[in-house]
């Protein structure tokens, strides 16, 4: 099959990514700084009480999830339309109900004072002790719902793309060539992580929608119960699945922009998609390792949960991260801000990996299970990784309208580097010390690790602003008619 | 002690990613052929796989040789009995003092919504713990071997006062 780049994208199209990418550029920033405020809440150096406290946090741990999918989104979407037909009008539905999803959660957080934490674990919303009411709550459930919708339209319109040029996913994932059927390489990768990512996050979505639409119906009508059990299967069913589908999205990047750089192909060969075959299954079934601290759950769940995480590191270092090294290693690179940052996601994914697989081992979960190592392992491969991502293909946006970096993007990329590996490791560090997430106060003996955190993260938060700032005073010229 | 085993061994494996990544990123300007290149690293990605494989399989079952979940199946073992409740936002204990050297059963609710049930040790490290859940029981079981003042915290997001749900419990010698 012909997979040369048949569609370029129309200036409609261009302008549509741009504006993804400026609102997930503007939230994620604003979300960092609310980030920033809970550290330095911690750290005694902000008088900002707990109700405040968590109300930030819900909208912290709920916006970064969202905004990072959308960033993801955009980049899938961007490259994804080199191969198959997307509509234009879908993807900005989906934008359209993103924002009218975060004005209903920023209502219900800061005017409703929901503060439940983006797990609204059942039955929280609705036992508040009187410090929301059903409405705030309400209405954080509600955007929450209505962002999933626009997503799942988004999924929808990229699976009509993909079945009308490949006929049915298993082609799309490449089966036949995978199991020898077919000689040669499958389809493109970006093509391959796209129906993963369609297939794993249409069902988070409505495990998803589920619970959100059962916790709404019981805020009303409280004899309308849900086994809180399930409640969590489903709530880390979804949280999981969602946002891994966000990085599975945004490596896209990776597999699409590093190749340019190094004139080498990164094609689908058979390791390839038996790698992505195997995500695909191992997403699903992952899950249950948020749940090793539920007893009450099957034995063997959890036990699955703990080999699951062991083995769902393997497609990820063997396949993606080496596959880059590879790419890149004696290629005759021009390092740039893409460049850099794309390769630098590669070592904040799989750096990730590391403490994440360390915390899915049961034994270990035990003592280290909802301490900040949690908080800690994930930021190191939603910062350094996703996000980096994210930045790597803005600037690569940035050099296509033929902006040169400059000095103050490269010290940037270095002070984000710093900033983010010393916050993430203080996290660690504080999770070993058995420092417990989610307090909006500390011990004496945890204020330090707060205040050094505070700093790495300021350093952080001042990187990301110049990123965020080139970009948006490029806009108005990468958005030009003439550029497209 | 976990904690201390999940910090370096952290520490030691994203250090040698790092410095693997540093290894290629240093080499990246000089240009070579990919052909040999793709032909090599194909070889050493086989052997990395099933080095991987080699260590990572004993690990895993060596480490479930120590599951913690042992209480909510067998009932006859001998142990001393407390029973938990976590409400917003408080615990109550059936008892607050133990003996050291004897297992000790908790068994462990919620009045209202999910709670986080962890036990600190002296030093403030949590020594053991397990979800607090309404309409459920969770039951874990642990054998303390140092007599002293132990703390029991919320490690499960449960409202605005979660932070301070404390309680303490006395370790007494055996
Ligand atoms: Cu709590």
């Amino acid at each position: 099959m012909n997979d040369a780049i048949q569609n370029p994208l129309t200036l409609a199209a261009r302008r549509s990514v741009l504006a993804y990418m400026a609102t997930a550029a503007v939230v994620l920033l604003l979300m960092m700084v609310f980030g920033l405020l809970m550290r330095m809440t911690e750290g005694q150096l902000l008088p900002i009480g707990p109700d405040r406290f968590y109300q930030i946090m819900t909208v912290h741990g709920a916006g970064m999830v969202g905004i990072t999918a959308l960033g993801s989104a955009a980049i899938m979407w961007y490259f994804l339309s080199q191969y198959v037909k997307l509509s234009t009008g879908i993807f900005l539905a989906n934008l359209a109900l993103f924002l009218i999803g975060v004005v209903m959660i920023l209502a219900g957080v800061f005017l409703g004072g929901f503060a439940g934490a983006w797990t609204f674990l059942f039955p929280l919303p609705a036992m508040s002790m009187g410090l929301w009411g059903k409405g705030a709550a309400a209405l954080f459930l509600g955007g929450l719902l209505l962002i999933g919708t626009g997503f799942l339209l988004f999924y929808l319109d990229a699976a009509r793309a993909i079945l009308a040029r490949y006929g049915n996913f298993a082609n799309a994932l490449g089966w036949p060539q995978l199991f020898g059927r077919v000689e040669g390489y499958g389809p493109p990768p970006t093509v391959v992580a796209s129906t993963m990512v369609i297939i794993v996050d249409t069902l988070g979505i409505v495990a998803g929608a589920s619970i959100l639409t059962m916790s709404l119906i019981n805020l009303y009508v409280p004899s309308f119960r849900i086994d809180p059990l399930l409640a969590k299967n489903l709530i880390y069913f979804f949280g999981h699945v969602f946002i891994n589908a966000v990085i599975y999205k945004a490596v896209i990047a990776v597999y699409e922009i590093l190749p340019r750089y190094t004139n080498r192909p990164w094609k689908a060969n058979r390791v390839f998609l038996a790698a992505w075959t195997v995500s695909t299954v191992l997403v699903i079934i992952i899950y249950p390792h948020h749940l090793l601290m539920d007893y009450a759950m099957p034995q063997w769940m959890l036990l699955m949960g703990q080999i699951i995480s062991y083995l769902n590191g393997l497609p990820v270092l063997v396949v993606t991260a080496y596959g880059a090294l590879m790419i890149v290693y004696r290629s005759g690179i021009r390092w740039d801000m893409a460049s850099g940052l794309l390769f630098l996601s590669m070592f904040g994914w799989t750096g990730g990996v590391v403490p994440a697989i360390v915390d899915g081992t049961i034994v270990i979960n035990q003592v280290m299970h909802n301490t900040l190592w949690v908080p800690g392992h994930f930021h190191f491969y939603l910062l350094l990784g996703v996000v980096s991502m994210f930045f790597g293909f803005m600037y690569y946006l940035l050099k296509s309208g033929q902006a040169a970096d400059t000095g103050l993007d490269r010290a940037s990329l270095w002070l984000y580097l710093l900033g983010a590996l010393g916050f993430v490791f203080s996290f660690l560090y504080s999770g070993k010390e058995s420092v417990p997430r989610r307090y909006a106060v500390h011990l004496p003996e945890w204020v330090p690790y707060d205040r050094i955190a505070s700093v790495f993260v300021a350093l952080v938060v001042a990187a990301v602003l110049v990123f965020v700032a080139r970009f948006l005073l490029s806009l108005p010229r990468l958005g030009a008619a003439r550029h497209a | 002690m976990y904690q201390q085993l999940a910090w370096q061994v952290t520490l030691i494996l994203v250090s040698a990613l790092a410095l693997v990544f540093v290894f290629v990123a240093l080499r990246a300007r000089q240009h070579a052929d990919y052909e040999p290149i793709q032909h090599r690293g194909y070889r050493i990605r086989t052997r990395f796989f099933w080095a991987l494989v080699l260590l990572g399989t004993p690990t895993l079952l060596y480490s479930m040789t120590d599951l913690p979940y042992a209480a909510m199946r067998d009932r006859g073992a001998a142990a001393q009995v407390v029973e938990v409740v976590g409400h917003q936002w408080y615990w109550t204990l059936s008892g607050n003092t133990v003996r050291a050297g004897q297992p000790v059963e908790f068994r462990i609710t919620s009045a209202d919504v999910n709670h986080g049930f962890a036990v600190y040790d002296p030093d403030m490290r949590i020594v053991a713990q397990t979800q607090a859940m309404p309409e459920y029981v969770n039951k874990v079981r642990y054998t303390f071997t140092r007599p002293g003042t132990y703390k029991i915290m919320c490690l499960e997001y449960c409202g605005v006062a979660h932070q301070n749900m404390m309680a303490e419990i006395q370790v007494q010698e055996s």
